[in-house]
C-alpha cells in the first residue's frame, strides 16, 4: 500500500479529512453531522496516515496517546453536563451564551462542548482500537 | 390487654447485650485467656438483671409490649412482648447462659479457638433471647433461623471431624426446613387474621380456629415446632448434635434452643389450641417421641447421647402436655419445662466434667468417681433426683402435676398416662445412670486419672442443681413470680399454680411411687434392657438417620447429573438453547394470545433502486454464509453493511448512513487485520444433521421477528415523543438537526454513558492485547493451575 | 413499505442466528456483526419509514413543516452503531486471544473453563 503516490498524497488527504471532520462536527447541530460522524471521519483520516507511514509515525503525529484524547473528551462531556449544575439547573441542561467579538455574534453552548467531547472520545477510543490491532497484529 | 412497657431503652439493651458479647468475646479471650469467661459472663448476667425488673409487673398478670417501626412501608415492626411465658424463657436463656459461659471458659480452657466458640455462643444467646421476646412474626422467624445458624456453627465447631460437619449440616437442614414451614405458617395466620404480632393475635383466636385454612396453618406451624423440638421422626439431628462441645449440648440442645418449638406451641395454645386437631396431633407425636426417646436413651452407653435421647423424650412429654391443654396439663407443662431446663443442663455439664476429667463418657467404663469428684457428684445427684421426680427437687412438682393432668380422663388420656409412666420410669433410670452411676460402686480405671475439675467447671452445674431444689422449697415464691404468670400466658386465662412439696395423698402420688419403683428396677437391670432394645433396632438396620444420608447422597447425585446435562460445556448447545427460547417467545406469544398480524399488504410500486439495494443486501448475506474463504466472507460482510447504509440514506437518515459507512469500513479493516493473521479453516463444515436443525431454528427466529414487526407496524403509531422532539428541537435546544439534538441535548446523559462505554472498550482492547507473557503454550494445556500462573506472571509490556 | 422491511429484517436475523449457531468463533463473529444490523433495522422500521426527508428543520423555521423521518429511532441507532462497533472490536480481540491461547477456533475444543472430564463434585460431608 505504501506506494510513492499514496505516501505523497496521504498527508494532504489526512489534513483535508481532519478539517472536514471538524466541519462535520460543528455543523452537526443544524445539518446532518455531529460528534460521532466527525470522530469516525477523523479516525479514517488517521488510519490513512497510519497505512502510509506506519503506526509509529501516526502516534508521533498525534502526540498524545489516543486513550488520553478519549479521556479528555470524556472529561469535556462530563464538564459540559456539570456546568448546568453550577448554573442551578438539572444536569445536562443545555446553556447558551452569544458573546459578540467586533460585531460578530458567536453562539457558544455547553451542548457544543458536549459534542466536541463525543468527537474526541470516538477519535481516541476507536482510534486506539484500530492502532492497537494494527500494531500488535503479529501476535 | 397488652400494656406499654416501661424502660424500653434498657430492655432493648438487654436484647443487644449478647450480640455485644459476640463481638467482644474474641478480643477478651485474646487479652485474658480462659479467665475472660468471668468477665464475659457479666453480659448475660446484666441482661438477666434488666429483664428481672419486669418480674413485678408480669407477676401481676400484665403483658408488656414495646417496639418501633422497622419497615413502615411493609407494616413491619420491631416489637417485643414480655409476659409470663416469654419472661420465664428469657430469664432461663440469660441465667443459664451466664453459667454456661463460665463453664465453657473452663471446659475449653487453652483451646486455640475459645474466642470464636464464645462468640458463637453469644450469637446464639442473642438469637434465642430475641426469639422468645419477639412480638412481630417476622422478627420471630428471623431470630428462629438465627438460632438454627448459631446451632450449625456450634455443632460444627470442631470442623476437622467429619462427624461434626455431618451433624451440623443435618441440624441445619432439618431445623432450617422447619423454619421455612414456620414462616409459611405465620404468613397463613397473618392472611387469615390480618395481624402480624403475637400480642394482637391473642384476640383473634376464634377467627383463626374457625377459618377453613386453620388446618393448613396448624400443620405448617407444627412442621416448624416439631423439627426444632426434635419430635419423632424429625429427632435425628438432636442425638447427632452431641458432636458439639458439651457446653453447647447443655445450653442449646437441652435447656433452650430445642424448647423453641415448645415455646411456639405454648405461645399459640390460647389461639390455636383446644381444637380436635390440636388435641389429637400434639399428644400423638409427643407420646411417640416420649416413648421412642426414652427407649433409645436406655439403649445408649455414651452419657451425652443418653441425655440427648432423654431430652427428646422430655420434649415429647412437653408437646403432649401442651397439646392436651387442660388446666392441669398446662401447669404441668410449665413446671416440667422449668425443671427440665435446670436438671438437664446440670446433667449435661456433669457429663462434660466426667468426660473432661476422666477421659471417657462411656457409662460402662465409669464407676466410683464420687470420692474424687464430690462436688460434681452432689450436682449430678440433685439433678438425677429432679429427673426422677423425687422431692425435694422441682421435678417432683412437675411430675405430680403431670399425673394430676392425666388421671380421670377417657381412653385416649389413659393410654397417654401409661405411655408417660413408662417414659418417666425410663428417664428416671437414665437419670440415675448419668447422675449417680459413675460416682458409686467400685472405682473403675479411667483413661485419665480422675479428679475434681476447676471452679469454672463445677460452679455452673452446682448452682443450677441447687437452684432446682431451692425453687421447689420456695415454691410459693416461684409460683407467684414465675410459673403462675407463665401458665396464665399459656392457658390464655388466669391460672394460679399452687402445688408444693408436701405430698398429697391420692392416685398421683401412688403413680409417682410406681414410676420410681420402675425406674430403680430398670436402673438395676440396665445392661439386660439395653441388649433387649438394641437387638431389634440393629435387626431393622434402617432409620431416619440413614435416610438422611441417602437423601443427601441422592440430592448430590441429582444436582451433579443435572449440572452435567445443563452445562455440557459446549457453546453451540448454549446458543441453541438460547435461540430456541427466543423463537418460542416470539412465536408462542402471538400464538397463545391469538394476535397474529393480518396478511401484509405489499406496495405495488417499489422503486427499482430500492429493490436493487435489497437484492445487494441479500447477496451479501448469502455470500457471507457460503464464502469459500475468509476474505470473501469479510468483503461480503462489508457488502451487506453498505447496503444497510444506503437503505438508511434512502429513508431519510443521512446521519445513520454516514456513520454506517464509516463503521463498516473500519469493521472490514479490523476484521481483515485479525483474520489474515490467523491460520484457520475458512468455513465451517456443518454435517447435514447439524445444518438442518440450525437452519430451521434460524428460520424460525427470523420468522418470529418478521411476525413481531408486522404486528408492531400494523397498530397505529404513537408519535407523541417524536413530535415533542421535533417541536422543541429548535425553540428550546437551538438545533435544526433533530437527531443530533436528541443525542447531545435531550438524551445527553445517555450519550455520556455510551461514550464512556466506547472509551472502556478501547481500554479493554488495549489491555487484552498487551496482556501476554509467554502464556500461549501453558494455556493450551487446558490446565486451570497454569492459567492462574499466567495471571501472576510478569506482563510483557510494549512501548506505547 | 413496512411489510417488505419486516421480511428483510427477518432474513437478517435468520442469517445472524445461523452464523451464531456455528461451532467456529470466526463465523460467530460474522453473526454478531450481522445481528447488529438486524437489530438496527428492526428499530428503524418499528419507528415507521419515510422516504428521503431527513429530520432537519429548515432555516428560519421553528419546526418541520412537512412530514420528516422519525428522528427518535435514528438517534437510538446512531449511538447503537458506534457502541456495537466497540463491542464487536472487543469481542474480536477477545476471540483472537482465545484462539491464540487455545490453538483452536472450534468452541467444542475450548474446554479450559468446563473440562470434559471434570470429576464429580465430592460426595459426603
Amino acid at each position: 500500500m505504501s506506494t510513492l503516490i499514496f505516501r505523497t498524497v496521504a498527508p494532504f488527504l489526512t489534513a483535508l479529512m481532519l478539517l472536514f471532520s471538524v466541519f462535520v462536527l460543528l455543523r452537526g447541530h443544524n445539518e446532518p453531522g455531529g460528534g460521532f460522524i466527525g470522530g469516525l471521519i477523523a479516525v479514517s483520516a488517521l488510519a490513512i496516515y497510519g497505512i502510509a507511514f506506519g503506526v509509529a509515525a501516526m502516534r508521533r503525529a498525534i502526540v498524545l496517546h489516543p486513550l488520553t484524547i478519549a479521556g479528555i473528551g470524556l472529561v469535556a462531556s462530563t464538564l459540559a453536563g456539570l456546568v448546568s449544575l453550577a448554573a442551578g439547573v438539572p444536569f445536562m441542561t443545555g446553556l447558551w451564551i452569544e458573546p459578540s467579538f467586533a460585531g460578530v455574534t458567536v453562539p457558544l453552548s455547553t451542548v457544543t462542548l458536549f459534542d466536541i467531547g463525543v468527537y474526541l472520545v470516538v477519535i481516541g477510543g476507536i482510534g486506539s482500537i484500530a492502532m492497537t490491532l494494527e500494531e500488535e497484529g503479529d501476535l | 390487654m397488652a400494656d406499654a412497657l416501661t424502660g424500653t431503652g434498657l430492655t432493648m439493651l438487654a436484647l443487644l447485650l449478647p450480640f455485644v458479647g459476640a463481638l467482644l468475646a474474641p478480643l477478651a479471650v485474646r487479652a485474658f485467656g480462659g479467665a475472660a469467661a468471668w468477665v464475659l459472663a457479666l453480659l448475660p448476667l446484666g441482661a438477666f438483671a434488666i429483664l428481672s425488673r419486669h418480674l413485678g409487673a408480669v407477676s401481676e398478670g400484665q403483658a408488656l409490649t414495646a417496639g418501633f417501626d422497622w419497615i413502615p412501608s411493609l407494616g413491619v415492626r420491631f416489637s417485643i412482648l414480655i409476659d409470663g411465658l416469654s419472661l420465664t424463657f428469657a430469664l432461663l436463656v440469660t441465667g443459664i447462659g451466664a453459667l454456661i459461659v463460665l463453664y465453657a471458659g473452663g471446659y475449653l480452657k487453652g483451646h486455640p479457638h475459645l474466642g470464636r466458640f464464645l462468640s458463637f455462643l453469644f450469637l446464639f444467646m442473642g438469637a434465642m433471647l430475641g426469639l422468645v421476646l419477639s412480638d412481630s412474626f417476622l422478627m420471630l422467624f428471623v431470630y428462629w433461623e438465627l438460632t438454627s445458624i448459631a446451632s450449625f456453627l456450634l455443632i460444627g465447631f470442631d470442623h476437622t471431624r467429619t462427624a461434626a460437619r455431618r451433624a451440623a449440616l443435618q441440624a441445619l437442614v432439618v431445623t432450617g426446613a422447619g423454619g421455612l414451614l414456620l414462616l409459611a405458617g405465620l404468613l397463613v395466620i397473618q392472611a387469615i387474621t390480618g395481624v402480624s404480632e403475637l400480642s394482637a393475635l391473642a384476640a383473634m383466636g376464634s377467627v383463626l380456629r374457625d377459618s377453613p385454612l386453620y388446618l393448613a396453618a396448624l400443620l405448617l406451624v407444627l412442621g416448624g415446632a416439631f423439627t426444632k423440638s426434635a419430635q419423632f421422626p424429625f429427632h435425628v439431628w438432636l442425638p447427632n448434635a452431641m458432636e458439639a462441645p458439651t457446653p453447647v449440648s447443655a445450653y442449646l440442645h437441652s435447656a433452650t434452643m430445642v424448647k423453641a418449638g415448645v415455646y411456639l406451641l405454648m405461645r399459640l395454645n390460647p389461639v390455636m389450641g383446644q381444637t380436635p386437631e390440636w388435641q389429637m396431633l400434639l399428644p400423638l407425636f409427643g407420646g411417640v417421641t416420649l416413648l421412642a426417646g426414652a427407649l433409645m436413651a436406655l439403649a445408649e452407653t455414651d452419657l451425652k447421647r443418653m441425655l440427648a435421647y432423654t431430652t427428646m423424650a422430655s420434649l415429647g412429654l412437653l408437646v403432649l402436655l401442651t397439646g392436651l391443654g387442660t388446666p392441669h396439663a398446662v401447669e404441668a407443662a410449665v413446671l416440667y419445662l422449668v425443671a427440665h431446663s435446670l436438671f438437664k443442663g446440670t446433667l449435661f455439664m456433669v457429663a462434660g466434667i466426667i468426660d473432661h476429667e476422666a477421659g471417657t463418657r462411656d457409662v460402662t467404663r465409669l464407676g466410683g468417681l464420687g470420692r474424687a469428684m464430690p462436688i460434681t457428684f452432689v450436682a449430678g445427684g440433685l439433678a438425677a433426683l429432679s429427673m426422677m421426680g423425687l422431692p425435694p427437687a422441682f421435678g417432683f412438682l412437675a411430675k405430680e402435676k403431670t399425673y394430676y393432668a392425666l388421671t380421670g380422663g377417657g381412653l385416649f388420656v389413659t393410654i397417654l398416662l401409661v405411655v408417660v409412666i413408662i417414659g418417666n420410669a425410663l428417664m428416671g433410670a437414665v437419670g440415675l445412670l448419668v447422675g449417680v452411676r459413675p460416682f458409686i460402686g467400685a472405682p473403675v480405671k479411667t483413661p485419665k486419672h480422675a479428679h475434681e475439675g476447676p471452679p469454672l467447671l463445677w460452679l455452673g452445674p452446682l448452682l443450677l442443681a441447687v437452684k432446682g431444689v431451692a425453687i421447689a422449697i420456695a415454691a410459693a415464691v416461684t409460683h407467684q413470680m414465675m410459673t403462675t404468670p407463665m401458665a396464665s400466658a399459656v392457658a390464655g386465662e388466669a391460672r394460679p399454680v399452687t402445688i408444693s412439696l408436701l405430698p398429697h395423698l391420692g392416685l398421683p402420688l401412688l403413680l409417682s411411687l410406681v414410676t420410681v419403683a420402675l425406674a430403680i428396677a430398670m436402673f438395676l437391670t440396665a445392661t439386660r434392657l439395653r441388649a433387649a432394645i438394641t437387638s431389634p433396632m440393629d435387626a431393622l438396620g434402617w432409620g431416619p438417620d440413614r435416610g438422611f444420608d441417602q437423601m443427601i447422597a441422592g440430592v448430590l447425585r441429582f444436582a451433579s447429573a443435572l449440572t452435567r446435562r445443563l452445562q455440557p460445556g459446549r457453546l453451540d448447545a448454549y446458543m441453541t438453547a438460547g435461540f430456541v427460547l427466543l423463537a418460542a417467545l416470539l412465536l408462542l406469544t402471538p400464538a397463545l394470545n391469538g394476535e397474529w398480524p393480518n396478511a401484509p399488504v405489499f406496495p405495488a410500486d417499489i422503486p427499482w433502486d430500492e429493490l436493487a439495494i435489497f437484492a445487494i443486501a441479500l447477496c451479501g448475506l448469502i455470500a457471507v454464509v457460503l464464502a469459500p474463504n475468509r476474505l470473501t466472507a469479510i468483503v461480503s460482510l462489508g457488502i451487506q453493511g453498505f447496503a444497510v447504509a444506503v437503505i438508511f440514506l434512502l429513508y431519510g437518515a443521512p446521519d445513520l448512513a454516514f456513520t454506517q459507512f464509516m463503521i463498516e469500513t473500519l469493521s472490514v479493516v479490523i476484521l481483515a487485520l485479525v483474520m489474515t493473521r490467523l491460520d484457520l479453516s475458512p468455513s465451517d463444515h456443518r454435517p447435514l444433521r447439524q445444518l438442518l436443525p440450525d437452519a430451521a431454528l434460524a428460520g424460525l427466529v427470523g420468522f418470529g421477528f418478521t411476525i413481531v414487526l408486522l404486528k408492531v407496524t400494523s397498530v397505529p403509531f404513537d408519535p407523541a415523543l417524536s413530535t415533542f422532539f421535533a417541536q422543541f428541537s429548535k425553540t428550546i435546544a437551538h438545533g435544526a438537526n433533530i437527531v443530533n439534538v436528541i443525542i447531545v441535548d435531550f438524551r445527553g446523559t445517555d450519550t455520556l454513558g455510551e461514550i464512556a462505554v466506547v472509551m472502556a472498550t478501547g481500554l479493554a482492547v488495549l489491555a487484552l492485547l498487551r496482556l501476554r507473557g509467554g502464556s500461549e503454550r501453558r494455556l493450551a494445556d487446558n490446565d486451570p493451575d497454569a492459567a492462574e500462573a499466567v495471571e501472576t506472571a510478569p506482563l510483557q509490556g510494549r512501548g506505547v | 413499505m413496512e411489510p417488505v422491511f419486516a421480511i428483510l429484517v427477518g432474513i437478517f436475523f435468520a442469517f445472524a442466528v445461523y452464523l451464531l449457531l456455528s461451532k467456529f468463533i470466526v463465523r460467530m463473529m460474522l453473526g454478531v456483526a450481522i445481528l447488529g444490523n438486524a437489530v438496527n433495522l428492526l428499530i428503524f422500521t418499528a419507528g415507521r419509514l419515510t422516504r428521503e426527508v431527513p429530520p432537519v428543520i429548515g432555516a428560519g423555521l421553528d419546526g418541520p413543516v412537512t412530514a420528516t423521518a422519525n428522528p427518535l429511532p435514528q438517534a437510538l441507532i446512531l449511538t447503537a452503531i458506534v457502541i456495537s462497533f466497540s463491542f464487536f472490536s472487543f469481542l474480536l480481540v477477545l476471540s483472537w486471544r482465545a484462539i491464540d491461547a487455545l490453538k483452536t477456533d472450534n468452541t467444542d475444543r475450548m474446554r479450559l473453563a468446563e473440562p470434559a472430564d471434570d470429576p464429580a463434585p465430592p460426595a459426603g460431608y
